[in-house]
């Protein structure tokens, strides 16, 4: 009796190893449950919905970029057909224009990309079709910026640069209505 | 005075282990932070393609998800192969888009709203068909902000 309350006095406190256990059990819940998602993507403006059809624009053929995908995934570009690793460049040289080529855009602000697929193109060569398209711009951009104030282009941009930029390079993008010619059900 | 010191000597000096569960609540912590818990378990396959320009979701609450691809195998035998759609945590027709993107918005301070982007994640294989579908009906619901869901390739440069 005597030496167990000795042996009280000594440890009046409580034993807090259990509690590691504890934490670990709750961190190997989270490890278990949770997964990190790379939440990346290409972030895309659709145009509002309408009923009534499109007023229909004349325009110049020399400033319109017209880009087909068929259901084979084969590009056709200005009626020529290309690869998917040459837009890229192709489309820098359509937009910017810098030997003044007269099929080319008159200037960058009057050039219009007009992207056509068929319901049946896969959505990988749909993507990487729009991410050269989209790449293209950012380069001309990042040069544009880089020319005018040194930096190359962001989103951290004071908005007003953004604006200058985008006002002398907009990104027109216009997505038609696809074709139906090879809806593969499978 | 010798008594004391007896007595203090016998006792097992063990390494107090008190700040264990501290270090262990920190990397819990940590854990919890970066990581975002899965809240709808995948019912179709997606394997979203690569792409370069790419640019990231800001927050999580804001952004709904729209899967488009086919059905995994478990799901096979009553959905078939055909790439459907899966919102939330079941499969979906395209007329259902619109309910979802309200019971998404509903939960947001209406001065957020404007910011709200739905994430298309799609597999590569899927052909634009169906894609443009949802596009269309999302349009329709005035939901214009689009993230098309794609990650870096790990092969470039």
């Amino acid at each position: 009796m005597a030496r167990t309350s000795a042996r009280d006095r000594m440890k009046n406190e409580i034993n807090a190893g259990s509690m590691a256990d504890i934490a670990f059990l709750l961190l190997i819940f989270f490890l278990v449950t949770t997964t990190i998602v790379e939440d990346k993507g290409i972030t895309v403006k659709l145009p509002p919905w309408s009923e009534e059809d499109p007023e229909t624009q004349r325009l110049k053929e020399r400033n319109v970029y017209a880009v087909l995908v068929n259901a084979g995934n084969e590009l056709l570009v200005r009626g020529q057909p290309m690869r998917v690793s040459d837009l890229r460049d192709n489309a820098k040289e359509f937009i910017a224009n810098p030997n003044g080529r007269s099929d080319y855009a008159e200037k960058p602000t009057m050039a219009i990309i007009s992207l056509k697929n068929d319901r049946g193109t896969e959505y990988r060569t749909y993507l990487a079709v729009y991410n050269e398209l989209k790449g293209a711009y950012n380069e001309l951009w990042d040069e544009l910026a880089q020319r005018k104030f040194g930096v190359p282009y962001s989103d951290d941009l004071p908005l007003a640069q953004r604006k200058a930029i985008k006002d002398e390079i907009p990104m027109v993008l216009s997505e038609a209505e696809p074709t139906n010619f090879a809806e593969g059900g499978s | 005075m010798s008594k004391f010191s007896k007595k203090r000597g016998k006792s097992d000096p063990a390494i107090s282990t008190a700040s264990l569960p501290d270090i262990i609540f920190m990397l819990l912590f940590f854990f919890m932070v970066v990581t975002v818990l899965r809240d709808a378990e995948l019912k179709v396959k997606v394997v979203t393609p690569y792409a370069t320009e790419l640019t990231k979701l800001e927050e999580k609450s804001l952004v709904n998800y729209l899967y488009i691809g086919r059905p995994t195998q478990k799901f096979q035998d009553v959905y078939g192969t055909k790439p459907r759609l899966q919102l939330g945590d079941k499969f979906a027709t395209i007329a259902e888009i619109p309910l979802f993107l309200e019971k998404h918005k509903v939960k947001i301070p209406e001065a957020k709203r404007p910011k709200i982007t739905s994430s298309l994640r799609v597999d590569g294989e899927v052909t634009m068909g169906v894609v443009q579908d949802v596009k269309t009906e999302l349009r329709k619901a005035g939901q214009l902000k689009v993230n098309y869901s794609a990650k870096t390739d790990p092969n470039a440069n």
